[in-house]
Parts: C-alpha cells; sequence; structure tokens
C-alpha cells in the first residue's frame, strides 16, 4: 500500500505531522514506518502536549533513587532496600472491554515494576466511574472489579488499598489508574538503557497476536458513537502467563546476564526497541521473522504494532543465550534471539529476507513533536454565602444517614472483598483504611501506599485542586504512623487541543508541583492520560496521586478504628467551616458551585509532623484524616470501624454547627485520646501551635450529638456498609 | 519434623506456606511440579494459588502433573497431606478425596476473615486442638464445595467432614456460609484422615498484625501432633 496523507491522518497523525515524517526521512515511509511512526509519535507514547509541563514537576529528593523517565519511579527505605512504584492509566480499554481493560492495566503495571528487578509487593487502585443513576455505570463497575480481580489475584499480589468515585463527568469515560509497588534491593535495579554493539536482543514471554494493534492511538483519541467497533484494539490479559514471566525474569536476574530489559506495554515492540536502543544511543536491528507468533500470516506491521501482554524485550551479555533460554523453558516460555545492537543509530527491521524499515533512532524519540498548547486559566470561583436559613430545616438523622451512605463516602467493601488483600502474608492494614501497609518480609520495616483524587476540587480551581491531592495522599500516609516519602502521578484529563482543558492540565500541575516541593513529597514517576473525552464531553481534571511512605518499626501502625469506650476525641487543625464543594453542599443544600477549601502548606506540614510525633510517642489510640464529609464522616467512620459509639461535647463555636461538622476544611485529623495523656497531647500541639477541638469522647453504641441520641453504630454501620451492596444487587 | 510444599506454575501461597511452616518448626523443603521424587517428609502440602491458571478447572491440569504420582503414593502409604484452598482443589481432581470446589454462589471472588466449627478432632491434624472454632481467611472463586447425595452420606457416615463454616459462636447456618458450600463444607478427609483439604488459609492468620492468630492454633497444634 503506498502510504499518503490520507492514510496518515487514519493513523491519528495530522498533516504537518506527516509532512515533517517525510521531511526528516527526504521520502514518504512505507505502512510498517508510517505505523511505527504513529505509534512513537501519538500522545500516549510521545507525551507531545504535556511534555513541556512535566519537566515542571518536583523530582528531586534525597531518598530518591529514579526519577521519572525509567519504567517506574525507584526510593531509598534503608538497609539497601528500595521500593519501586508507579500508577499508570488504562482508561479508554476499560470503557470499551470494562475486564479486559482493567485486568490489563494491572498486569501492565506490575510488568512495569518487575521490568526493574523489583517483586511487586502491593497494588492499589483508582477507579472512577459515571453517575450511579447512568446506565451503564453498574455493568462498568462490575466488570472492572473483576477484572482487577482477576489479575491481580491470580499473580498473587494483594490488593492493599483504592479509591472509588461516581461523577457524571465520566459517564462517557470511566478512568482505571492503577498501581503497583515493588520491592527490590537498592544494587540490583535494571534499567532500560542498552549498551554495547553487537549484543543479543531477546523477546521472551507470551506469543505476539494481533490484538491491541494501535492500543496506543486508540488512547490518545476521543471517543465516538462507533466506540464499540474499537473493541479489537483492547489487549486480552493472562494473568498466568504474566506469573510465569514474573518468576523467571526474576531469576535470570539474579546474575549478572541483563544490559537493559523493558516490557513490552504501549507500542509493543515498536517501542521497547526503540526505547532502549534510544537510551543507549545506539542503534538496533531485529529479524521479524525470529519473532514468536501466535496467529498465521502477521506482517511486519502488525508484528511491531501489536499490544499482545505478557512479553518483554531485554539485551543480553553475549554468550549467555543458553543460560538464559533454559530459565525461560523450565518456566515454559518463549524465548527468541531477534535481532541486535548496532552502532547504526537507526532501527533496522528485516521480514523474509527484506529490509522492511530504516529509520533514525532520534526522529522517534527525540525528534518527536513537542506542543505548547495554548491554555486558560481558571479564576477562583466566588464564594457561596450560606446564611443560617439554609441549615434551620435540617435535622441530623436525615444529613447524617444521606452522607454516610453517599457513594463518593459509603464503604467499598463489596470492591475489595473480591481483591486478595492478604496473599504473600505481610499486610497489616488492609482495604478500609487510610492507607494500605505492607510489610518489608522479613524486616521490621513497613510501607504505607494510598492513591488520592479530588476531582470536584480540580473542576472548580485546578491550581487549589492539585494542591490538595497532594496533601490528601500525604495525610492518608501520616494517618498510619508512616513518614511519607514519595509520590506518583497519574494524570487524566480531557482533550489537551482545547484550551479550558489544557488550562486545567497546566494548572493542577503547577498546584501538584506547590505542595510536592512544600511537602518534600517528589514525583518519581506517572502516565498521563488525555482525550478522556466523548461526543465533546470532557471529564473533570483528574490527576489520581500515589503517595508511598515508611514505617521504621510496623508496631508503630496505627488504624483508624476507635479502640475503646471513655477515651477523648479530639479534632487537629482549625476548622473554619468552609462548605463550598464539599459533598454536604453537594448532597444535602444542592450547592455544586463555589471555591475548593483553601490549603495551607504551612499548617498541613506542621499538623502532620505533629501528629506523627504523638503517634510515635504512642501517646494516640486512633487516628484517622478529616477529607470527604468533613469531621462527622471521620468520626463516624472511626465508630464503624471500632464498633463503638461517640458523644459529642456540646458545640459552641462560632460558625453554624452543620458547617463545623461538614466542611471539608483541610490539614485535619481526629484522634483518640487515653484521658491521662490529655495533658501530654495538648503540651505537643500547643508547642507545636497546633490547634485543636476537643470535640467528645467515645461510647459504647451511642452517638450523640447536642445531648441527643441520633443512632446507634450499628444503624450507622448499615448505612455506611449497605449502600453498595444494594446498589449492585 | 520435615516437610514439603509443592510448587506448581501458578502457586502463589507457597512462600506464604513455607514461612508458616518454618515459623512452627518445620524443616521445609520446596518441591518443584516436574520433579519425579518427594523428599523425606512428615506432611506434604499442595499451597494456594492458581495452578496453570486454573485455566481448564481449578486444579485438573496440576491434578496431573509429574509429581502427582509420588503424592498419590505418599498418601495412599498413610503420609500426611494437606491442601489449601488450590491445594484442595487438586487433591479433588485426583480423586484423594470426594466431591467438586464449584464457583462461588454470588460468582464473586471472596476475600475475607471467616469461622470454621471443627467437626472431627480424632486425626492428626485436630485432635488436641485448644479450640473448636477457628477463625480463619479465604480468598478465592471456587470454594463452593459439592458432592453428590451418595458422597454425602458417605463423608457423613465415615465422620470425613472435617470442618464446617460457622458463626463466631459456633453456630452453622445459612448466613454464615461464605460460598454456598453444600451443608457449609469448609473441609474434608479421605478415609483414613491422612489427606486434608479445606479452603480457608490458615497461613495467612500466624500472628497480632495479619487479619488474626488462629492459623498459629492450627500449626502449633500439628506440629505437637506429629512430634
Amino acid at each position: 500500500m503506498e502510504v499518503n496523507e490520507k492514510i496518515a491522518v487514519e493513523h491519528g497523525l495530522k498533516p504537518d505531522e506527516y509532512q515533517k515524517i517525510c521531511d526528516l526521512l527526504k521520502r514518504v515511509p512505507n505502512l510498517t514506518e508510517l505505523g511505527i511512526f504513529s505509534a512513537m509519535w501519538n500522545e500516549h507514547c510521545s507525551y507531545k502536549s504535556s511534555r513541556l509541563h512535566l519537566k515542571k514537576l518536583n523530582t528531586k529528593g534525597k531518598k530518591v533513587i529514579q526519577g521519572p523517565g525509567e519504567n517506574a519511579g525507584v526510593i531509598d527505605i534503608g538497609d539497601d532496600d528500595a521500593i519501586v512504584f508507579k500508577i499508570e492509566s488504562h482508561n479508554h480499554p476499560s470503557f470499551i472491554e470494562p475486564y479486559q481493560g482493567a485486568a490489563t492495566g494491572v498486569g501492565g503495571i506490575m510488568r512495569d515494576v518487575f521490568t526493574m528487578g523489583a517483586r511487586p509487593i502491593a497494588n492499589l487502585n483508582s477507579i472512577h466511574f459515571g453517575s450511579t443513576q447512568h446506565k451503564k455505570t453498574k455493568n462498568l463497575l462490575r466488570g472492572v472489579v473483576k477484572g482487577i480481580g482477576g489479575y491481580g489475584n491470580c499473580i498473587g499480589v494483594p490488593t492493599i488499598a483504592g479509591q472509588t468515585c461516581f461523577d457524571q463527568s465520566y459517564n462517557g469515560n470511566i478512568l482505571v489508574n492503577a498501581m503497583t509497588l515493588g520491592l527490590v534491593n537498592k544494587n540490583k535495579i535494571f534499567y532500560s538503557k542498552a549498551a554495547g554493539i553487537n549484543k543479543p536482543v531477546i523477546y521472551v514471554g507470551s506469543k505476539t497476536g494481533r490484538d491491541g494493534i494501535h492500543g496506543a492511538s486508540m488512547a490518545s483519541a476521543i471517543f465516538d458513537d462507533k466506540i464499540e467497533e474499537k473493541k479489537p484494539t483492547v489487549q486480552v490479559g493472562d494473568p498466568f502467563t504474566e506469573k510465569l514471566l514474573l518468576e523467571a525474569c526474576l531469576e535470570l536476574m539474579s546474575d549478572k546476564s541483563i544490559i537493559a530489559i523493558q516490557d513490552m506495554g504501549a507500542a509493543g515492540l515498536t517501542s521497547s526497541s526503540i526505547e532502549m536502543a534510544s537510551k543507549g544511543n545506539l542503534g538496533i536491528e531485529l529479524n521479524l521473522d525470529k519473532v514468536p507468533c501466535r496467529e498465521e500470516k502477521m506482517t511486519p506491521y502488525e508484528i511491531m504494532l501489536s499490544e499482545s501482554q505478557e512479553r518483554m524485550l531485554i539485551v543480553l551479555e553475549n554468550g549467555k543465550e543458553d543460560s538464559a533460554k533454559k530459565i525461560f523453558d523450565k518456566w515454559n516460555l518463549d524465548f527468541a534471539v531477534i535481532g541486535k545492537t548496532t552502532n547504526s543509530k537507526n532501527i533496522e527491521l528485516y521480514f523474509e529476507k527484506e529490509k522492511v524499515a530504516n529509520i533514525p533512532i532520534k526522529f522517534l524519540a527525540n525528534e518527536a513533536p513537542m506542543y505548547d498548547r495554548p491554555w486558560k486559566k481558571t479564576k477562583v470561583p466566588q464564594k457561596i454565602k450560606f446564611s443560617n436559613n439554609n441549615f434551620k430545616k435540617l435535622k441530623f438523622n436525615d444529613v447524617i444517614k444521606k452522607m454516610i451512605s453517599n457513594p463518593n463516602i459509603c464503604s467499598k467493601q463489596w470492591i475489595w472483598e473480591q481483591y486478595d488483600h492478604t496473599v504473600m502474608g505481610d499486610t497489616i492494614q488492609k482495604p478500609g483504611g487510610d492507607a494500605g501497609v505492607v510489610r518489608v518480609h522479613g524486616t521490621r520495616k513497613a510501607v504505607a501506599s494510598s492513591v488520592d483524587s479530588s476531582a470536584s476540587y480540580c473542576y472548580a480551581h485546578p491550581f487549589t485542586g492539585g494542591k490538595q491531592v497532594v496533601c490528601e495522599a500525604w495525610r492518608n500516609l501520616v494517618s498510619v504512623g508512616a513518614e511519607p516519602i514519595a509520590i506518583t502521578n497519574c494524570l487524566n484529563f480531557g482533550n489537551p487541543e482545547k484550551k479550558e482543558n489544557m488550562g486545567e492540565f497546566v494548572e493542577c500541575i503547577d498546584g501538584i508541583n506547590e505542595a510536592s516541593k512544600y511537602l518534600n513529597f517528589p514525583v518519581v514517576s506517572g502516565n498521563v492520560s488525555f482525550y478522556n473525552e466523548t461526543k465533546d464531553k470532557g471529564i473533570k481534571p483528574t490527576p489520581t496521586i500515589g503517595g508511598v511512605g515508611l514505617l521504621k518499626d510496623y508496631e508503630n501502625i496505627i488504624s483508624m478504628n476507635f479502640k475503646s469506650k471513655g477515651n477523648l476525641v479530639l479534632a487537629i487543625g482549625k476548622t473554619e467551616g468552609s462548605i463550598d464543594q464539599s459533598v454536604f453542599a453537594k448532597v444535602i443544600l444542592d450547592e455544586k458551585k463555589g471555591p475548593p477549601p483553601e490549603i495551607n502548606l504551612f499548617n498541613e506540614k506542621n499538623n502532620g509532623e505533629t501528629i506523627l510525633k504523638i503517634i510515635n510517642e504512642k501517646l494516640a489510640l486512633s487516628v484517622h484524616d478529616v477529607s470527604l464529609g468533613g469531621i462527622m464522616i471521620a468520626a463516624l467512620k472511626m465508630c464503624i470501624k471500632g464498633n463503638k459509639g461517640v458523644k459529642f461535647y456540646k458545640f459552641k463555636g462560632l460558625i453554624n454547627i452543620y458547617q463545623y461538622f461538614f466542611s471539608e476544611d483541610q490539614g485535619r485529623y481526629i484522634i483518640e485520646v487515653d484521658k491521662n495523656n490529655l495533658k501530654k497531647v495538648e503540651s505537643i500541639l500547643k508547642k507545636n501551635s497546633v490547634h485543636f477541638d476537643l470535640l467528645g469522647e467515645t461510647t459504647d453504641k451511642e452517638i450523640i450529638i447536642n445531648d441527643e441520641l441520633t443512632f446507634t453504630v450499628d444503624k450507622v454501620a448499615e448505612f455506611y456498609k449497605g449502600w453498595l451492596y444494594k446498589y449492585m444487587s | 519434623m520435615n516437610s514439603s510444599v509443592i510448587i506448581f506454575p501458578g502457586s502463589n501461597c507457597d512462600r506464604d506456606m513455607d514461612v508458616a511452616l518454618k515459623k512452627f518448626g518445620f524443616r521445609n523443603k520446596m518441591v518443584w511440579h516436574d520433579d519425579d521424587k518427594l523428599p523425606k517428609s512428615d506432611l506434604i502440602v499442595l499451597p494456594g494459588g492458581f495452578s496453570y491458571g486454573d485455566y481448564l478447572r481449578c486444579g485438573s491440569i496440576a491434578g496431573k502433573s509429574k509429581i502427582i504420582q509420588s503424592v498419590i503414593d505418599f498418601a495412599n502409604s498413610g503420609g500426611l497431606v494437606l491442601g489449601i484452598c488450590n491445594g484442595f482443589q487438586i487433591l479433588t481432581e485426583t480423586g484423594l478425596l470426594k466431591g467438586v470446589l464449584q464457583q462461588n454462589k454470588n460468582i464473586e471472588f471472596i476475600c475475607k476473615n471467616i469461622f470454621i466449627k471443627i467437626n472431627n478432632s480424632e486425626n492428626k491434624f485436630f485432635s488436641n486442638i485448644e479450640k473448636n472454632v477457628l477463625e480463619l481467611h479465604i480468598a478465592h472463586n471456587e470454594g463452593n464445595y459439592f458432592c453428590s447425595d451418595d458422597e454425602l452420606k458417605s463423608l457423613e457416615d465415615n465422620n470425613q467432614i472435617a470442618a464446617y463454616y460457622c458463626t463466631s459462636d459456633g453456630k452453622i447456618d445459612e448466613k454464615s456460609n461464605p460460598n454456598g458450600a453444600i451443608k457449609n463444607i469448609a473441609g474434608i478427609f479421605n478415609e483414613k484422615k491422612n489427606i486434608l483439604g479445606m479452603m480457608p488459609h490458615p497461613e495467612r492468620m500466624i500472628d497480632q498484625y495479619l487479619s488474626g492468630e488462629d492459623g498459629s492454633v492450627f500449626f502449633e497444634n500439628l506440629i505437637r501432633n506429629l512430634k
């Protein structure tokens, strides 16, 4: 087939991009070459709209071993141990085929982590769906949860935490973001940079099929009515093969045979081979006849663009082929020498004795387009004026019931009970806590991790929202007693060619960056997902932040459940009563406008560090951060998890009691303290100038507000736990 | 005491079992499915996981693997065999245990704490155990035990039902049945009671920081009985 502009446009390239290809090559590319360009130059692989802004991110820190740019980020957790972690989106495939889309999302991110030599020790996920009233939501939720479970459960890596959000802006574009943490010896990390000429290039794992061809291009396009036709571009996952691949790769990594290794993710063999060669400033020659294929008569074009899962590309030391092959034979996996590194600095492909492609690698990597897209700033919305009239008719019982059973607040047990969260025998905080915690096997250390997003805040004001998500991740780690170390981000946005969406992206990044710098909480890895848009309707800007922290001794872990009756309950941090953009404003007052709560980074840091002091001195019995639904919901969750009640002392504040209890002011925590320890806790708080309110005390079962019994904890637990089960049944 | 844990491709609780056995005093060896001989052992464990991806039927391919004949011979000569979760499924596939494990009644994977009531403690696994009701953990998609009426009758007549799912105070009722298993059956023995298959994972409940400690009760008792 003769290549022309029309075919290039069908591949998702813009006419001027096609012209640039012809200019660079000084000729018209053939179809295979065009396919390779389109795969490398699409948004998903080239980050052409985001690169300019991602450069601004704070990626440095004392504990950062590897920042963005590799398969995953790496941080130092002491004693030669390092944690490899990353979050990645699999949004577009999951909307089209929820089970396989979500499953291969989990598989892909785990591969990114064990490619670096790390054994995966925990999975997390952040999933966003449309309105609970939307006809597709239930099936998508069911399929995504089954897919995540189907993959992670089979591999045997615990899913320890997650986040689920419902909002109508995701009606046509759900989000599935998967995160994996792996453990590695910091002296035995593997990278993707090839080195040396004439080194064998090895293909291992599953055979190549026709699935997923142009998956990365699909992920770089908006959806329309014909979305169902894109089903063949969704990859099919095989977790069993991945488990074998994991064990085989880790076995091979125990000696010194590997020079470079890269998983075949988006754009398959194309991007993996080009990336390794490009990083090593080398050329690469592949003989496509040698690639193990699952289907007959696959063309070079198809082989290069297939996104079949569970495959790896390795550059090996000369002479190590036989010993390496033995390992893959043992695990019943394909192993083929398919090429070598060269000094040509080109990618050269051969098929049936003919040269079928020859492209200078720099054209595909460094010369890929980079755009400074126009963007629009978002003004801070005006504050909504609430008066006492807004609250006059409210009754606590009604409000509590409505809030605690709200889809975005209620228990997600229906979801996480379908994930194996205890395999590997080191999960010491399971899902449902502020962060998941796993022990570093065989040591006193433990790693905490959480994922967060706050699309409503980011939509109202992207800069504040961006800051807020980072703070929320920080707070969740602090709440289990971990010292926060670093983050990974998954930036889910609409169409970057629209200046509103691009503006959301730019300002969210600025917000993330400011908080990340202030909190010394660097970004070490991440991924961007644009074009989350269907028929002109984009999603709310949704940066998802995955945080990782360390507990030096897991005995210091703390949970949110109230421990016994008669203890004091303290709210840490100042409550201003701002309810704009809160769940309360939306659900109870039907008010969706206004600015998100303000972020005071000094207070955020100071409050968090003070909480850690209190935890480490063993003065807190339980800790929980205050987020959606404010103090009331935070306290009720602590009641439910601990099967205790709470008696709130008579409220004496100047603001309305509803504003006090339901505002989503930032930087706050609730802690439970033994009465005998109050003085000590007070003195630490005062010494660090941290504001606190004495809220009340724990009871046996009763939840008492203004001296009146509202509910027993059993009843509230029913509202909290029941909603999702009922919805899904 | 010597134990061996068989690793099949796709096993994923093999390490957890190794950790647990060693913690309670076993000298444990890992055995690859493609080996044909077992090391000298007082206990053979088939661990949980997804052997061969469980793609055909749970445990069916593992039930035909090379090492299995040695396991069958070992069991037939009276050796102690324990199959947990996928291991239980494999044991039913080999015919060493009766019945089958179907998909959970709610057609979902279930990962949570449950309680089991030990039904027969006149055997090496449970004799002298200090608690009659144990809180353990399940994590499976196919744990819904089923067998024919005749098989059920013979299981009952020979006292081969090892444990039932129950409430925290030992009541065996429909509500405490997590997966739809017939008669709330969580685990069964062979006729001679030297083979135990059960869905719950004791190896995930072996210290205070995990979901519970009743797994310790199980292993401590087991090694005591073997000494």
